[in-house]
């Protein structure tokens, strides 16, 4: 090897392993950050005395049911629309696009999503600033991931799959039923979640859509305002009257969200590779 | 997989026509939802368009003239007068909006409403995140997909993907409690919630798209141009640099713009790290507005259907343009691009 190779492949090593250390730098500074705060009484408790002391119970409840709304409006949807393009377009003007418009819509910034969701959803549909708008708009944002995953996982199931179901007689969308979608599940699921857990983390979007800084119950319906740990994050480390004070339960929040996202992501690498598998087997 | 290795047979068979229908009818419901992705991006733009114009002409939407005569009745002399006022100060908003930097929609007397400064700031956090990104993510696609053993790939990929993961709002905390009072102690500012802080946080956060396009980009280039390089006596790396990087530049160029996109989207960790100073910037170290901080700190501020409140809609209109356009030439470099084996 020469001195020249020496230099530059050191190099670039060198950058990989300290982007490699960057973030588990990151990870243990947040989560050192916060632990002194951490115990399943933050989990389970309303904050108390202004935010400065108590949990998060309510905002890890409105993401969590937030996220379930986002599922329920966008999962559906997407899922038809992958089932659509895989097995039924044939190339032309409209199927040119609508992939277009789905490879531009995951380009569109977060906040526009939001802005859309406060024209739309709030005012023009007159859902007010709830839960729903603010799901139905994170269901929105969501949507090309949840295409584009179940896509690929459309495309993995073997085309003998569907051959065989055709040839005993089944219709195209029967084969797809018992064949087809449940071969392609797990994939679909992968895909799911990890658009699901982008959108567990997103503030933007529900800034004017129905997040709310403190309540004082939690919501039971569709029409009321919630809380949520990117936005309680957000507060507690920008807009609280007593932000050095208040800064380990910051730091908290921040090490349960990531751990929210964390458990999220590795769920799915999980079923993606037992799928794998199972599909080669 | 048994479910799926015998291959089921539905129950009913029977009835031809009905079936066709059933058929038919699910095809359509399907195409519907594959439509659906372009009723929504019409209907972003749509909705951006027809609360953005709104902001534009004389008046501020608040008048003496769209009063309905219930409401007139509920205001007093003095109100009604300090209306007509109000009306008459406010300025128009034409070409200013994109030609001047005076952004001050909230006052009565100077009101301006000016996006040039913000255009700026989103620019320049944007421009000095990627010349930060650009050379260490090629540098990193570069070692995963030419240099690194496999197995050394298969373990990193997935912990650089972790930093995709990281919601944005926890990457602008970083920003607050650790980047910005280093970039203050290294440069002895008063603080670090500056352009700077803004751009170092959106290099993390544009590196994973970066790397993982690039990645792609370069293990695409045949192996044969590398096979003749070295044949010719190049070394690994005057064949990486002068061979392999070059035959992968569409794809990478794609992958930097594509970067560049998102960090022009980035909304809260801008908001939290740069300072929110509604000016024209005049170093990195200045405290900047971005247009998405703007619309993330002022939309909560407004009553609905005032000016302002369309004004931000019209702000979103130029962010959403210019994303667009990253976007499309991105793809468009990407397509055309793509190394075909010959």
């Amino acid at each position: 090897m020469t001195l020249r190779e020496r230099i530059g492949f050191t190099t670039l090593a060198a950058a990989t392993g300290a982007l490699v250390l960057l973030v588990f730098a990151l990870l243990t500074y947040i989560v050192s950050g916060g632990a002194s705060v951490l115990s399943w009484e933050f989990l389970s408790q309303s904050p108390r005395a202004g935010m400065t002391e108590g949990g998060i119970f309510p905002a890890l409840l409105g993401t969590f049911l937030l996220t379930i709304l986002t599922a329920v409006s966008s999962v559906p949807v997407g899922i038809a629309a992958a089932i659509y393009l895989v097995e039924y377009a044939r190339e032309g003007t409209f199927i040119r696009l609508v992939r277009l418009s789905i490879r531009n819509l995951s380009g569109v910034p977060s906040v526009v999503y939001g802005l859309f969701g406060v024209g739309l959803f709030v005012h023009a549909l007159d859902l007010g600033i709830s839960i729903l708008a603010s799901g139905l708009t994170l269901g929105l944002l969501t949507l090309p991931t949840t295409i584009t995953a179940s896509e690929e996982a459309l495309k993995a199931v073997p085309r003998s799959y569907r051959d065989g179901a055709l040839a005993l007689g089944a219709t195209r969308w029967e084969a797809i039923q018992t064949n087809v979608l449940p071969a392609a599940a797990p994939g679909i699921l992968t895909g799911v979640i990890l658009g699901l857990s982008r959108a567990a983390g997103e503030t933007a979007p529900i800034l004017f859509t129905g997040v709310a800084f403190s309540l004082p119950k939690l919501p039971t319906g569709l029409g009321d305002q919630f809380m949520a740990l990117p936005y309680h994050l957000y507060i507690l480390s920008t807009q609280h009257h007593d932000i050095v004070r208040v800064r380990p339960i910051a730091f908290a929040t921040a090490t349960v969200l990531i751990g929210l996202v964390a458990v999220l992501n590795l769920t799915a690498t999980y079923l993606r590779a037992r799928a794998r598998s199972r599909m080669h087997a | 997989m048994e479910a799926a290795e015998q291959v089921s047979v539905p129950r009913d068979m029977g009835g031809g026509a009905s079936r066709r229908l059933r058929e038919r009818l699910i095809e359509a419901a399907l195409a519907l939802a594959a439509g659906s992705s372009v009723f929504v991006l019409l209907g972003i733009f749509g909705v951006l368009l027809v609360n953005g114009v709104q902001a534009f002409g004389t008046g501020d939407g608040v008048s003496l003239a769209n009063l309905s005569a219930d409401e007139r009745a509920m205001l007093s002399e003095a109100e009604l007068a300090e209306l007509g006022r109000h009306t008459e100060h406010a300025p128009s908003v034409g070409a200013d909006f994109l030609f001047s930097s005076h952004w001050n929609p909230t006052s009565s007397v100077t009101a301006a409403y000016g996006v040039l400064g913000m255009v700026v700031s989103t620019l320049i956090v944007t421009l000095l995140a990627i010349a930060i990104a650009a050379p260490v993510g090629v540098g990193v696609a570069a070692w995963l997909a030419y240099v690194a053993p496999p197995r050394a790939r298969e373990i990193l990929k997935p912990i650089l993907e972790m930093l995709a993961a990281i919601p944005s709002v926890v990457v602008g905390f970083i920003g607050i409690v650790f980047v910005g009072p280093l970039i203050a102690r290294v440069f002895g500012l008063g603080n670090g919630l500056n352009a700077l802080n803004g751009a170092v946080l959106l290099a993390v956060m544009a590196l994973p798209t970066i790397i993982s396009i690039s990645e792609d980009a370069i293990r695409a280039v045949p192996k044969d141009y590398v096979q003749a390089s070295l044949a010719l006596g190049a070394d690994r790396w005057q064949t990486l640099v002068r061979v392999v990087l070059p035959a992968g530049a569409s794809g990478i160029l794609a992958a930097v713009m594509l970067g560049m996109g998102r960090a022009i989207g980035e909304t809260m960790t801008v908001l939290m790290a740069t300072g929110n100073a509604v000016a024209m910037p005049g170093s990195i170290f200045d405290s900047v507005r971005t247009l998405t901080a703007t619309i993330a700190i002022e939309l909560g501020e407004v009553p609905q259907g005032s000016r302002h409140y369309h004004l931000l809609f019209a702000v979103g209109l130029v962010l959403f343009v210019m994303t667009f356009v990253v976007n499309l030439v991105s793809d468009m470099v990407l397509r055309r691009g793509a190394p075909r084996p010959s």
